[in-house]
């Protein structure tokens, strides 16, 4: 026990929250949970992913997205189409009266598969998709914004619509995305069976390793030179733009990795759940997952992992027990973090919950002076991205 | 009079807001070497003229010209990795880094996205740092947070970032408002040291401190230039006393 606490020791501090997160995901919880609770857990965990990127993009770059569906739900559809394709042999779908293309497309009277899902029978077509589609997306729309000093809330809110605008665009074109049900009874991935309990606890591994893989790519990102900017970007970015940097490259960068982790993270859930659906690409899914960031801390990268493992258990319990008070709980969880807990539960953890706790006295104070908390770091970009650029 | 003698070459740079020309017509030569303050009222369009020159603004009509290369189509990182660095009017450094992060951030190299993920901190950043801050007289603040400076030590520390970008040309807005007496001579002093190898232009209120760094005096008033010459020449000018310097 002494040599595993000296080990320990050795182990730089910053690594050691993820060797102990890793130790939670791969030892623990394959202990202590059946099949069908780590399958959940799986499936938490997708939603990791984008809590992840968020830490970046939105804890360390300052840029806000209340889209991440998005990105979420293009590698969740691109993981579905292959899938669907691979469930939709001629055989099996031999009463359809056009057999071989999936079910949905049958019904709403389609006679031949459409050309965008031909690509989709190829797995390594598929997986270059899953990687390359959401962040070319994530690429185009935000150079367009950043290039143009569009920052802030506005950017918020028009990812917000990009998320309204997808999800609309997904559920109107029934016939060629499955409309409202989405892309529903996934069997097999190359014949091999995803609806098993041996598949699924396979995946479940797969999902926690590659998640490791991202926090490490995260943590190297923010240990260079590149996260060493981000901060100063917050709060400062003229500065950076004035020491040579263009900040609209290093902010598309930041923004463009959160995408790639969020499709990552979509196509995961996609093989653990067996189905993708609409409403993990809207609003209120993309605000979600800003929740499980910021209830983690949106500066911890283990955090937003926690967080984001937290509040779907409590959403899984309480949505049971109180079906109607569950969103109001939701809400009021958000708002209550940002206010009193700026940095999450990472924050709580780190400062041994004092200093929060004077924060939270601090913010009470204030409101009984009908008088606005104290500013936060978040504010100061806020209020510089709004300046029109003369 | 060719450009080619001259490091940077202003001329006929007019910028308008809504027909209101803030900068009208104004032509300006600095030397290598050279130490320019640019004085004025409130309004004489002093630091829109670094605006302009620093690819802020972007200018209606004129031209920049710097060691040959035209300024007036660039971005802002572009001027400034042709060589050209600015300081702003209030202290901008990044308080949540430490000193040492603040100047380390502003070494010229791997400035691109990929350049910037795989920045290494090799020996000449290490020795740049701190020759830097035994300049700025912050060797034994590196490893505090920026943040916690005095208000003076802020600005030094600016300065300081400046001359990390090894840059040709300093344009330096207001570098001692708020600053004590003390202060201001030893920035003076820094100033007087920096200009050896470099070209400065400062804008400045406080006429001790100008008279004590300035090789040549610019007069802007209305955003035009008013008189330009030695500091005993344009103090002595009754036009500059009417518009500035008599009240």
């Amino acid at each position: 026990m002494t040599s595993l606490l000296e080990y320990y020791r050795r182990i730089p501090a910053s690594w050691r929250g993820l060797l102990i997160l890793a130790l939670v995901l791969l030892v623990v919880f394959p202990l202590l949970m059946g099949s069908f609770r780590l399958n959940l857990v799986g499936k938490y965990l997708c939603f990791a992913y984008v809590a992840l990127g968020l830490v970046l993009a939105w804890g360390y770059g300052g840029i806000l997205s209340l889209g991440q569906g998005v990105f979420f739900g293009l590698g969740g559809y691109c993981m579905a189409m292959y899938l669907k394709l691979e469930a939709s042999d001629p055989v099996s779908t031999a009463i359809q009266s056009t057999p071989g293309i999936p079910d949905f497309m049958d019904w709403n009277q389609l006679t031949e598969l459409p050309w965008f899902w031909e690509p989709f029978h190829n797995l390594p077509f598929t997986l270059l998709a899953i990687l390359v589609l959401p962040t070319l997306f994530a690429y185009v729309l935000s150079l367009a914004m950043f290039r143009r000093r569009v920052g802030g809330v506005y950017f918020a809110i028009i990812t917000q619509a990009v998320a309204l605008i997808l999800s609309t665009l997904i559920i109107g074109q029934q016939g060629y995305t499955g409309g409202v049900n989405g892309i529903t009874d996934l069997k097999t991935l190359e014949g091999w069976d995803i609806r098993t309990d041996a598949a699924k606890t396979v995946l479940y591994f797969v999902c926690c390793g590659l998640l490791i893989v991202c926090i490490v790519a995260s943590q190297f990102i923010l240990k260079s030179k590149l996260g060493l900017l981000l901060v100063a970007m917050r709060d400062k970015e003229e500065r950076v733009r004035f020491s040579g940097y263009s900040v609209a490259d290093l902010k598309v960068f930041v923004f463009c990795v959160a995408a790639l982790f969020s499709a990552i993270g979509g196509a995961l859930f996609t093989l653990q759940v067996g189905f993708m659906s609409p409403s993990f690409v809207g609003i209120v899914p993309s605000v979600e997952m800003v929740i499980f960031a910021a209830v983690g801390g949106r500066l911890s990268l283990v955090g937003a992992i926690y967080g984001c493992l937290m509040v779907n258990f409590g959403k899984t319990y309480f949505s049971e027990a109180f079906p109607e008070l569950w969103l109001f709980l939701m809400g009021g969880l958000f708002i209550g973090i940002v206010m009193f807990f700026p940095n999450g539960m990472a924050g709580l953890f780190q400062s041994g919950g004092r200093e929060s706790l004077k924060q939270l006295w601090r913010g009470l104070i204030h409101m009984r002076h009908h008088d606005r908390p104290s500013p936060r770091v978040d504010e100061a970009s806020l209020d510089s991205s709004l300046e029109p650029r003369s | 009079m060719s450009k080619k003698n001259f490091l940077l070459a202003v001329e006929g740079l007019t910028v308008s807001f809504d027909g209101f020309k803030a900068v009208d017509d104004v032509s300006l030569y600095v030397d290598p070497g050279e130490v320019r303050v640019i004085i004025g009222p409130n309004g004489a369009g002093k630091t829109t003229l670094l605006d302009l020159i620093s690819g802020k603004t972007r200018a209606s009509s004129g031209t920049i010209d710097f060691k040959g290369i035209e300024l007036t189509h660039l971005k802002e990182h572009q001027i400034v990795r042709e060589g050209l660095a600015r300081k702003f009017q209030t202290p901008s450094i990044y308080e949540d880094l430490t000193v040492y992060q603040n100047l380390e951030v502003s070494f010229p190299r791997g400035r691109g996205v990929f350049g910037s993920l795989f920045f290494r901190r090799t020996p000449d950043v290490e020795a740049a740092v701190q020759a830097v801050a035994e300049e700025i007289q912050l060797t034994d603040a590196l490893s505090m947070q920026a943040g916690l400076l005095s208000h003076g030590q802020k600005q030094w520390l600016e300065i300081g970032m400046l001359l990390m970008q090894q840059a040709e040309l300093l344009m330096l807005d207001e570098p001692v408002a708020g600053m004590s007496v003390k202060e201001r001579q030893q920035t003076a002093e820094l100033l007087k040291r920096i200009s050896r190898n470099r070209s400065v232009i400062v804008i400045e209120h406080d006429m001790e401190f100008v008279r004590a760094i300035a090789h040549k005096v610019t007069v802007l008033h209305q955003g035009k230039v008013l008189v330009e010459g030695s500091m005993d020449k344009v103090q002595s000018d009754p036009r500059v006393i009417e518009a500035y310097l008599g009240h």
